[in-house]
């Protein structure tokens, strides 16, 4: 039996008008990092809140350890650590009240559940007196993690936790959860930030409701039909507009120091040879191997 | 002239240093990226250049005008847009344009063919009577950006301007970026994104309020010996000593 | 920068409702339905006399719009039973040989009887009774050019002083309550909504209903606070007595209390925001308990269909409640009625309540 396990989830909002997820099937092993990813509105926060019985869905079903969170939504709130988008602890708190305040409501005991939380509160502590609202970005989300995991759930629910967080609060944010899964609690957790994905065991691409792909963060990009090139010139912002002027260029994104191109049809050295008389200066053209986001973009532009 | 220049600009809020005599200029045209890890000062930093804030010492000029006393030609003279403040949802797109002009003083006559043109180049003529709250988040961003520069400003300021935008609306908005910068438009941006800073003419990286390191991309990964832009501001965080905890800084 | 305002708030029915219907209903509530006049005050007529006289008396008042005669009772003894019912504000008593004493003695004695525990609709009633006595004696004089005289000798029940505090410290802790317990627990609930906390809550093992309960509770002792702290305000430095018994007293507060508690729930449930939670609280509540409880504007004045929204409005009740308790000294015999209509009331609100909350977001 897979941990999560959702079949064709279907949720609208507004009367119909809108629709947020759209038949939405997926399975979770247990112990896994299964990471949602895909950008705003996508339905992620939908989907997780489904998840954690906090919404009903009007159509499919889902099961997490095997309880139904429609039927058995009491059941499936002792098994779960959820994490909501939004930061959602007491501000006028401090961070020692929350902690208590939620072991109380998980009738858990802190002292017995320190193990779990220890690696967490001791970054904590030094703040211990301090008032959540008045935490850095990057604490406050260890804080509402260290509060979600006091009654030592089977099952972590995490939305976008690592949004708007630096990236070096959201390496260690995902330093932590690998030591959590490696005590076998399984973790949903949904992202925008594609980069992010490489650090899940296996992911799911998200966009407009529908899921794109599904299946690790190594194999997705190896099923991309096109090689993808990575090209680099001294203007970087000329080279863009001439490889998007040929004519056989099926896409050309930047990518941080280069720009990642998909050819229709034709070698790479037609490219390089149409480029020769308008890019002054030398051009790199390297095939490279893509990553999710050269994935996510594919998807998303052979869909619309 | 330079469109910003700033020396042993400082901050205090208490005897808390938030900002600690950081110096640097940017050109004109140049896309300058601003880094730092939560708490690092970007934000106080940001406010002071936008003339919201006023610093406790240095000295400092952005398009020209003292930031010790000329904050309101500042303001005249800058664009600034944010992830979290941009357009009213309950207005419609042309609503917002008009309304964002008629901040800057453009005449009236001249805004209404100003803004047609707009939303024909954004593509969004069609959708100019709808309210924004129906639009995906990425035309927001697009149409938050061109009003933020449809006065001119010659410096804009953008805030983590594509957090939570899908990959390819954020590459597009990254074209609109270029595209001014090309126009000689100075920007000044802020990203979680480290992709992003590879964009930059030049990066600045600020820890623990001061300035860590500031290059181009390229100087900035060789220096460091980096693979990438997201290694090389690892390597200068991590070196942080300020706990990233600033009372009234957390973001969410 | 206007204009934009505008489009704001041209784009939000709901407060462009309460903004241009409110001046509206306060308007008309205020010019025609409410009003410090009192008028068809209830009057019992207890004529030991019978005669030409008093029967002349009797229809100049019952004609007189601020007069409505309810009874002829034979008795001065009925008048306590009356006054504890709420069947009569006012009795007026002649006695035997009215016209006699009045023709041989040139002087009558009319004793009005009010009742107090409202001190201000029974010194206005009095006082219009007083003027029509008058009016006819200057009428007689004018007749019969010898000075007749009537005495008009007024006893206010229950509070003789006519000290207003009798009736305003009932008020306050109707108003108090309503504030405090609709109020705060709406918004209590509302903002962890806001907050996203409740989020986190609900989807914690915890049931919601507890969740519920448990922020009512500091609610409800911070009420309960209040009341005793009222109470002793009023009897010690008010001297306002409490006539009846304290434990029926209290017994009655903590139902009117989870009245507001329930009210302040179904609030909660219906609202996302702590600005509405609030708005709706106030004119939603605050000013219905106001307007209805019979503290400011006595009910009988209003027209009637204003009077049968008072009886929808638990805070007419309660008042009445408290009123009898502590002014009157009336016991549970006299205000079972109106304990069965707030106890059905606060039940059906309660259910409703828990109903209408949900175990999840949406």
């Amino acid at each position: 039996m897979k941990t999560i396990q959702t079949d064709r989830l279907t949720r609208t909002f507004d009367k119909g008008k809108v629709t947020a997820l759209q038949e939405v099937s997926f399975a979770v092993e247990k112990g896994e990092i299964f990471g949602l990813i895909g950008p705003d509105g996508a339905g992620k926060t939908t989907l997780i809140r489904i998840l954690a019985s906090l919404i009903l869905p009007d159509s499919g079903s889902a099961s997490l350890a095997g309880f139904d969170p429609v039927r058995d939504y009491a059941r499936v709130r002792q098994i779960i650590g959820y994490m909501p988008g939004r930061f959602s602890l007491y501000q006028d708190l401090s961070v020692q009240e929350n902690l208590r305040f939620f072991a109380t409501v998980f009738k858990a005991d802190l002292e017995t559940n320190y193990p779990l939380i220890k690696d967490l509160y001791d970054q904590l502590a030094p703040f211990k007196n301090r008032r959540a609202g008045q935490l850095s970005g990057g604490m406050k989300q260890k804080l509402a993690l260290c509060c979600a995991l006091v009654h030592e759930p089977e099952i972590l629910l995490l939305d976008e936790p690592t949004t708007g967080v630096d990236p070096v609060s959201r390496r260690e944010f995902w330093d932590m959860l690998i030591r959590l899964k490696a005590r076998g609690i399984t973790i949903l957790v949904s992202t925008p930030y594609m980069d992010e994905a490489t650090l899940c065991d296996r992911i799911a691409l998200i966009q407009k409701g529908t899921i794109l792909e599904t299946g690790t963060p190594a194999e997705i990009p190896r099923r991309l039909s096109r090689p993808v090139y990575a090209a680099s010139a001294g203007d970087m912002y000329l080279l863009l507009r001439a490889v998007r002027d040929y004519p056989e260029t099926h896409s050309c994104y930047t990518f941080g120091e280069s720009h990642h191109v998909q050819l229709k049809s034709g070698s790479p050295q037609d490219l390089l040879d149409f480029l020769g008389g308008r890019i002054p200066g030398p051009v790199a053209l390297d095939q490279i191997e893509p990553g999710i986001e050269d994935v996510f973009m594919d998807k998303m532009t052979s869909r619309t | 002239m330079k469109a910003i220049e700033v020396k042993d600009l400082t901050r205090k809020f208490g005897d808390f240093t938030a900002v600690d005599h950081i110096s640097f200029d940017v050109s004109k045209g140049e896309i300058f990226g601003f880094l730092g890890a939560n708490g690092a000062g970007k934000t106080t930093a940001m406010r002071m250049l936008c003339g919201l804030l006023k610093p406790s010492s240095g000295e400092g000029r952005v398009a020209g005008f003292d930031i010790n006393l000329q904050s309101e030609e500042i303001k005249k003279n800058i664009g600034y847009m944010s992830q979290k403040f941009s357009l009213y949802n309950d207005l419609t797109a042309r609503e917002n344009i008009l309304f964002y002009g008629g901040l800057y003083d453009i005449p009236y006559k001249e805004l209404k063919i100003k803004s047609e043109r707009l939303l024909d180049r954004l593509g969004l003529g069609p959708y100019a009577n709808k309210l924004l709250r129906d639009y995906p988040l990425g035309w927001k961003q697009k149409l938050a950006f061109s009003v933020a520069i449809q006065h001119q400003p010659m410096i804009v300021f953008l805030d983590e301007p594509t957090g939570g935008v899908d990959p390819i609306t954020r590459r597009q908005f990254w074209d609109m970026i270029y595209e001014s910068a090309e126009g000689g438009l100075t920007v000044f941006v802020t990203t979680h994104y480290m992709d992003e800073a590879e964009y930059c003419h030049r990066v600045c990286i600020m820890v623990d309020g001061r300035i860590a390191a500031m290059d181009t991309p390229q100087s900035l990964k060789k220096k460091y010996e980096s693979q990438n832009m997201d290694e090389v501001f690892r390597k200068l965080a991590r070196g942080a000593v300020r706990s990233p905890d600033v009372p009234g800084r957390g973001k969410r | 920068m206007t204009i934009k305002e505008f489009k704001h708030v041209l784009r939000d029915p709901r407060s462009l409702f309460f903004l241009l219907a409110q001046p509206v209903m306060l308007m008309l509530l205020f010019g025609f339905a409410l009003s410090n006049e009192v008028k068809e005050s209830r009057v019992a007529i207890i004529d030991q006399a019978r005669d030409e006289e008093t029967k002349k008396l009797t229809d100049r008042l019952d004609q007189s719009e601020y007069f409505d005669v309810m009874g002829h009772y034979a008795d001065p003894s009925v008048v306590p039973a009356l006054f504890e019912k709420g069947a009569a504000r006012l009795a007026i008593v002649f006695p035997p040989h009215f016209a006699n004493d009045l023709e041989h003695l040139n002087a009558g004695q009319i004793q009005v009887l009010a009742d107090a525990s409202d001190p201000n609709t029974a010194a206005i009633a009095t006082s219009y009774a007083s003027a029509i006595f008058g009016a006819y004696q200057d009428e007689l004089l004018g007749l019969m050019k010898l000075p007749y005289k009537i005495n008009i000798e007024t006893r206010m029940l229950y509070n003789p002083q006519l000290v207003s505090a009798f009736s305003f410290v009932p008020g306050v802790m109707t108003l108090i309550l309503t504030i405090l317990c609709t109020m705060m627990t709406s918004v209590a609930i509302v903002r962890e909504k806001e907050l996203g906390t409740l989020e986190v809550l609900l989807a914690s093992p915890m049931h919601p209903m507890q969740i519920v309960v448990s922020k009512a509770v500091p609610y409800l002792v911070l009420a309960m606070i209040d009341v005793a702290v009222i109470l002793l305000l009023a009897v010690y430095v008010l001297g306002v007595p409490i006539r009846g018994s304290l434990f029926l007293l209290m017994a009655e507060n903590t139902l009117y209390i989870s009245n507001t508690l329930a009210l302040g729930l179904l609030v909660s449930t219906i609202t996302e925001k702590q600005q509405v939670a609030m708005f709706v609280s106030l004119v939603g509540f605050m000013l219905p308990a106001l307007l209805f409880s019979g503290f400011m504007f006595p009910i009988e004045n209003m027209p009637w269909p204003l009077q049968w929204i008072s009886h929808a409005v638990p805070t007419r009740w309660y008042y009445r409640i408290v009123n009898a308790i502590m002014i009157k000294g009336l016991g549970l015999a006299s205000i079972w009625k109106e304990t069965l209509i707030l106890a059905v009331m606060t039940l059906g609100l309660l259910v409703l309540a828990v109903k209408k909350f949900k175990v999840r977001l949406l």
